[in-house]
């Protein structure tokens, strides 16, 4: 019979192959590349210019979809209404279907024929081929880690803090804003970092709304197509770099926030 | 100054029927009752956290059955204090005022005051997540007080308190009733209520069973459910037989004072249980004397101030005696024992 310290040997060893697994991959490809080529990679334009779009649309598409995903999270958490649980299946679906089918019928909805496409033509501007479709096929398919880390947030904050605070003299407003949000803030930020991640790495549905301007995944897609797999390495070790470290500085940043 | 008329209320599998009070100004009024009784949701209805289905409420002879929480004028401190965890004790006490749009220096006096008077003033730049729970109590009351309500309503203030902090915050309520403060008071505990009470209400089930002065409430328990929730253990319905004598399940004959047996309504009886003087006896020596039950001993618990004893005579009777008398007399369970209850010690109830 297994002791417990055989078990703990056994699933070590599986935990290790998982980890191999993740970073293995990544290893590779950085023994791989010489640092030269990374050099010049990074000094060319059409690479940072690349990283800065696709870093800039992910990062505004999800200020601007948060606008409307927290109050939504936070309804879904606090309110019961009908068809309750059939909208929360609604939410996830982006995360379920594949990003190109996504990005498919995203096109169908902001094509320059759509009602929408129509009316972003009569501002002077195209969503298909424009950074604003960019940032509306990554916001499609990472809304549902902010709509549910901000749920999560809000359930965890206890209903009565909420009575207190309207039996002080809050209006529901000041409420929302001085205790709920404060309250729920460590998950909305986890969310707001999983779908800015989720979204700048976004390839599936930014390439058929916008395969120019280039974003970096599209990029290394590109140029593996078009040059092959050690033309596309050191743009992609760039881009995981960048991703990494934008990834760390904001969880550290979350995380000191917490603690402040 | 406070009215509940008709008020119903049904959510879920809950429901409180036909809440029926009235409190007036200064008055310290208890809410009794078991857990799951209803006794909180009529707070919270006091509170406008809910609204009744049917019924009224009236402060000060307004209706404000459907008046906004925030206008009332209505504080409530909750079980678990529900303090902000990401403010500090200052910034919890100061909430109210600033959302009153207060002038800085205004709401540093204010906080400063109440600070002072509920003992907390070196807690206030502290996080309230590091306060024991007789400080975060203590900054709950500040918080809810720091507006100066009209009605001050308590959910369960001391349950989570140990007995010294018990002890300190009755005194700090009952300065803030001296003070004329007007409290309603929700508990489970029927000391608290002897303790704190001018006016009672019991709740069983999402009713009210019983409610008045505290003496009245204490003194004449209109129910079994009433008179063991108040902490009353001998207490039996009767029925009167013949003059002096009334009879219990019609098993035990109990001989009163004429002048009682003549009333024709009475209910009930209340023997407090340290007023049945105990005696052991052998099984030959069991007699049939005027209000002498002999009785087997079924159990023992340690009480307050000695012991209670349940004793089976025919029916269960619960004796209190001293640890002193206890220990004398060597009681073990299966014991003969003889119980002598005085006429002028059982109190009817009508």
């Amino acid at each position: 019979m297994n002791t417990p310290k055989n078990i703990n040997l056994l699933f070590a060893f599986l935990s290790g192959l998982i980890l191999l697994f993740i970073v293995g991959p990544l290893i590779g490809m950085m023994l791989d590349t010489p640092l030269s080529d990374i050099y010049e990679t990074g000094k060319e334009k059409e690479v940072t210019d690349s990283i800065v779009l696709t870093l800039g649309a992910s990062f505004l598409g999800t200020l601007f979809f948060a606008i409307g995903a927290i109050p939504f999270a936070y309804l879904l958490a606090r309110k019961e209404f009908r068809f309750k649980r059939l909208i929360s299946g609604i939410i996830d679906i982006p995360v379920v279907i594949p990003h190109s089918a996504a990005g498919i019928a995203l096109l169908g909805f902001v094509s320059r024929d759509s009602v929408l496409g129509k009316a972003a033509d009569s501002m002077g501007f195209s969503f298909v081929g424009h950074p604003i479709g960019i940032t509306t096929a990554m916001a499609f398919v990472s809304l549902p880690y902010l709509i549910n880390a901000a749920r999560n947030g809000f359930e965890s904050v206890p209903v009565r803090l909420e009575k207190a605070a309207l039996n002080l003299g809050a209006s529901s407003f000041k409420m929302f804003f001085s205790i709920s949000l404060p309250l729920a803030w460590r998950s909305i930020l986890s969310g707001l970092i999983m779908m800015f991640a989720r979204g700048m790495s976004e390839f599936g549905a930014v390439v058929i709304i916008a395969y120019h301007p280039l974003t970096t995944p599209v990029m290394i897609f590109e140029r593996f197509g078009a040059f092959g797999l050690k033309y596309a390495q050191p743009v992609a070790l760039i881009f995981i770099a960048i991703s990494l470290m934008v990834f760390i500085v904001l969880r550290w940043l979350s995380g000191k926030n917490v603690h402040a | 100054m406070l009215e509940l008329k008709n008020i119903n209320l049904s959510f879920g599998e809950f429901s409180i029927f036909d809440i029926n009070l009235q409190l007036d100004k200064g008055d310290y009024f208890v809410l009794l009752g078991p857990s799951g009784a209803g006794k909180s949701v009529v707070l919270e209805l006091i509170a406008g956290i809910l609204s009744p289905n049917s019924g009224q409420l009236f402060l000060n002879r307004e209706d404000i059955t459907r008046k906004r929480i925030q206008e009332r004028s209505v504080g409530l401190v909750f079980q678990d204090f529900a303090l902000f965890p990401h403010l500090n004790v200052f910034q919890n006490i100061a909430y109210s005022l600033k959302i009153k749009r207060w002038k800085k220096e205004r709401i540093a006096e204010r906080v400063a005051e109440l600070a002072n008077q509920m003992d907390i003033a070196h807690l206030l730049q502290r996080n309230t997540r590091d306060l024991s729970g007789g400080e975060k109590q203590r900054v709950a009351l500040a918080r809810t007080l720091a507006l100066s309500p009209e009605l001050l309503l308590l959910d369960e203030p001391l349950a989570s308190l140990d007995i010294q902090l018990k002890k300190e915050l009755r005194s700090q309520l009952r300065k803030l009733h001296k003070m004329g403060q007007t409290i309603v008071h929700v508990t489970h505990d029927f000391e608290e209520a002897i303790l704190l009470a001018d006016k009672i209400a019991i709740f069983n089930q999402g009713k009210i069973v019983q409610q008045g002065l505290k003496a009245q409430v204490f003194s004449q328990p209109k129910s079994e459910f009433v008179a063991h929730f108040i902490g009353v253990k001998n207490y039996f319905l009767v029925s009167k037989t013949e003059e002096n004598t009334l009879e219990i399940e019609g098993k035990i004959k109990l001989r009163c004072k004429k002048e009682i047996s003549k009333r024709a309504t009475i209910q009930a009886v209340m023997i407090h249980s340290g007023d049945i003087s105990l005696n052991r006896i052998s099984e030959s020596q069991a007699e049939h004397t005027e209000n002498v039950f002999s009785g087997t001993l079924v159990d023992v618990y340690p009480a307050f101030r000695g012991y209670e004893l349940l004793i089976d005579i025919g029916m269960p009777l619960v004796v209190n005696i001293s640890h002193k008398q206890f220990l004398q007399m060597e009681f073990a369970e299966g014991s003969r024992l003889e119980c002598t209850i005085s006429a002028e010690n059982i109190q009817i109830i009508e």
